[in-house]
Formats: C-alpha cells, sequence, structure tokens
C-alpha cells in the first residue's frame, strides 16, 4: 500500500483507551482533512475490546501506516502515554523514526494528517500536531 | 537466550537464605510468588483502586501475571535477567493498564542491568532493582511523595541496598510500611490527581501491588533456604 504513494508519508497512529474513539478519531481526521487514503489508524483499548491500553495493537497499527517516512503517535491520556513511552524507551518494535507527539489528540490529529498529506516530514508533523494546543475556542 | 534450566542450576539453596547467588529458577519463583499474591489480593487491590482510581489495578495485575506464570510455565528463561525480561514483556502487553508499562519497565530494566549471567548476587540484584526502580520513576515522571508505587520502591531498594543486598526481609517491610504511609499523601500523578486533596486519606493501590511484589521476593528467598533442590513454583 505504502508504494501506490509517489511520496512517503508519515505515518499517524491514534491511541485511545477505547477502540471505537481511536479509530472514529482516525476517520474524522482524515475526512476533515480531505485525504481519505491518509496513513493514519486507530489502535484502541485491549485486544479484547476492553478499556485499556496495548502495546500490541499500538505496534500493528504502527507497521501499518509506516511507510518510511516515520510514525507521529498522539495518545489520549494515562497509561497510553506511559505505553507510548515505554515502548519507544525500550522496545525495538516500532518502525524508526518513531514520536511520541505531544498534542490534543482529536485537534492534533486533524492537524498531524493535514500537515502529513502535504509532505511534512516528521518533525513538521509533530510541530503541526503540537499546535494545536494553542487554538483557543473562546 | 531461551533455553531449558537444567537441574543443576536448580539446586541454589546450598548457601542458605542471605548468601547464597541467585539463578533463573530463583527469579521464576519469585515471579511466581506475586502472582499468587496478586491472584490473593486482586480483590483488595481493585477495592483501592475504586476509591482514588478506576477501579481496575486488581483485575489488571491479575490479567497480567498469570499470563506471566503461564509463559513461565511452558519455559523457564535461562538466565535471571532474561525471567525478567520476559515477565515485564508479558506485563507490557497484557495489563492493558498504566501498570502494564510501569510494572514492565521495572522488570525489563532491572533484568536488562542483571546482565547474561546464570547467576547473580544479591548485591547486583540490589543494584538492578534500583536501576529498574529509577527508569519508573522516569517514565511515570514521578518522585518520592507522589503516592504512586515509587513509595513502596524506593524505600524497599534502599533497605535492600543498605543491606548489601543481602536482607529482602528489610526489603519487604519498608515496601509495606511505605505503601502504608500512602494514606495521608496525595496523589499527583495518574487517574488519583484528578481527585487533589480528595486523594487524601486513601492507601494508594500501586503501592499497594508493589509491597506485594517484593515480599514475594521475600517469600522466594525463604522458600528458597527451607528447600534445597526445592523446584518452587506454588501452582
Amino acid at each position: 500500500m505504502a508504494e501506490a504513494k509517489e511520496t512517503k508519508q508519515v505515518g499517524i497512529v491514534l491511541v485511545s483507551h477505547s477502540k471505537e474513539v481511536a479509530d472514529s478519531v482516525a476517520q474524522l481526521a482524515a475526512g476533515l482533512a480531505g485525504v481519505p487514503d491518509a496513513p493514519v489508524a486507530g489502535a484502541g483499548g485491549r485486544p479484547d475490546g476492553g478499556l485499556g491500553t496495548s502495546e500490541e495493537l499500538i505496534v500493528e497499527a504502527a507497521r501499518q501506516v509506516d511507510q518510511g517516512a516515520g510514525v507521529a503517535l498522539l495518545v489520549d491520556l494515562g497509561s497510553a502515554v506511559l505505553t507510548v513511552k515505554a515502548l519507544l524507551a525500550d522496545g525495538d518494535e516500532l518502525p524508526e523514526p518513531a514520536q511520541l507527539v505531544d498534542a490534543p489528540l482529536i485537534e492534533g490529529s486533524v492537524a498531524a494528517v493535514v500537515t502529513a498529506a502535504g509532505g511534512g516530514d516528521l518533525a513538521a508533523v509533530a510541530a503541526g500536531a503540537e499546535e494545536a494546543y494553542t487554538y483557543r475556542k473562546v | 537466550m531461551s533455553g531449558k534450566v537444567t537441574n543443576d542450576a536448580g539446586g541454589s539453596g546450598e548457601g542458605g537464605e542471605g548468601t547464597s547467588e541467585l539463578d533463573a529458577a530463583f527469579f521464576a519463583r519469585w515471579m511466581t510468588a506475586t502472582a499468587d499474591a496478586v491472584a490473593r489480593e486482586a480483590d483488595r487491590l481493585t477495592e483501592l483502586d475504586s476509591a482514588i482510581g478506576d477501579a481496575d489495578h486488581g483485575e489488571n495485575m491479575r490479567r497480567g501475571f498469570e499470563a506471566a506464570r503461564a509463559e513461565l510455565g511452558e519455559e523457564i528463561p535461562a538466565t535471571p535477567g532474561a525471567v525478567l525480561m520476559t515477565v515485564g514483556r508479558k506485563l507490557v502487553s497484557t495489563v492493558g493498564g498504566a501498570s502494564g508499562p510501569l510494572y514492565g519497565t521495572l522488570l525489563r530494566r532491572t533484568g536488562k542491568a542483571l546482565g547474561s549471567g546464570e547467576r547473580v548476587s544479591r548485591e547486583e540484584l540490589a543494584g538492578a532493582l534500583s536501576a529498574g526502580v529509577e527508569a519508573v520513576a522516569q517514565l511515570g515522571g514521578a518522585a518520592a511523595g507522589d503516592k504512586t508505587m515509587l513509595d513502596a520502591l524506593f524505600p524497599a531498594v534502599e533497605a535492600m541496598t543498605d543491606s548489601g543486598g543481602k536482607d529482602f526481609e528489610a526489603a519487604r517491610a519498608a515496601a509495606e510500611r511505605g505503601a502504608e504511609e500512602t494514606v495521608p499523601l496525595q496523589a499527583r500523578k495518574g487517574r488519583a490527581s484528578y481527585l487533589g486533596e480528595r486523594s487524601v486519606g486513601h492507601q494508594d493501590p500501586g503501592a499497594t501491588s508493589a509491597a506485594l511484589l517484593m515480599a514475594a521476593l521475600a517469600a522466594a528467598d525463604t522458600a528458597q533456604g527451607a528447600g534445597p533442590g526445592d523446584s518452587g513454583g506454588s501452582e
């Protein structure tokens, strides 16, 4: 699937305690960004479907979206943050380079998909997502 | 890095409690004893977690350590370091909550620090455990007094180090005391921190399970001193 693209895009993984949240936000981000085939995937909940975080699902999603330009991981909270940090610190299972992005999950994922689709590299995708923290609503 | 433990590696009780070197069978016994303790105390852990968390600590820990027990039941890795790294990896992949990466990091880093020797000294274990606990502090960004598992682990490692690694019983007692002393603390990390002052007056579930881990270490040591050739593993 990666070879269909002329240029390699940064892959984006959305980690949430809930499978529904992760998958829906992935769909939402691709939809709002206007990039239906964006390399973005959800990694939500535990493999048995319960609420939680799964290293296995995160690694699986990261490999799925990896086109060789790196993978940005956006997370919700708590164990999602810790699991990704532990993976980055100890594991060799994530594609290289992979980066935990400090961003709000929904707003950040839209910015990340837009930046990645525009050809931004991993640093640009991370910066774009992080900037989403500054969009005030009132 | 994974071969069967041979029979002659199993008889590590000859030096008696407090002095002998530790082999893979001992570490497997420690992990199995932890699984026993977690299974026994799961309801209590969940009860503590329902007061200041999301009421899943007991079930999460039980799921993780039962998976680890099953893995060790199939084959015990050849070295102490490999035993801990195997269990740590299993916890990260099966626990599903924050305890997974935290306990996983604790055991993986401790295991890594133990190196690849078939036996390790108690002093080496104390040093490795200290490195593991430090990695947990770094991962969670927590410090002593934040009402976390570190409040049991820091004093336990200190007690062990002070005794040159010999006194597992002192480590157990220090961890238990540390866990009890989390009651008046206000949580500054994790989900309990959302409660602010309302987290005061409850014992921290993570510190409580960390105390179980240290109690299992002391229990595995006692079992080792008691029966030479004892293959351990309370099923």
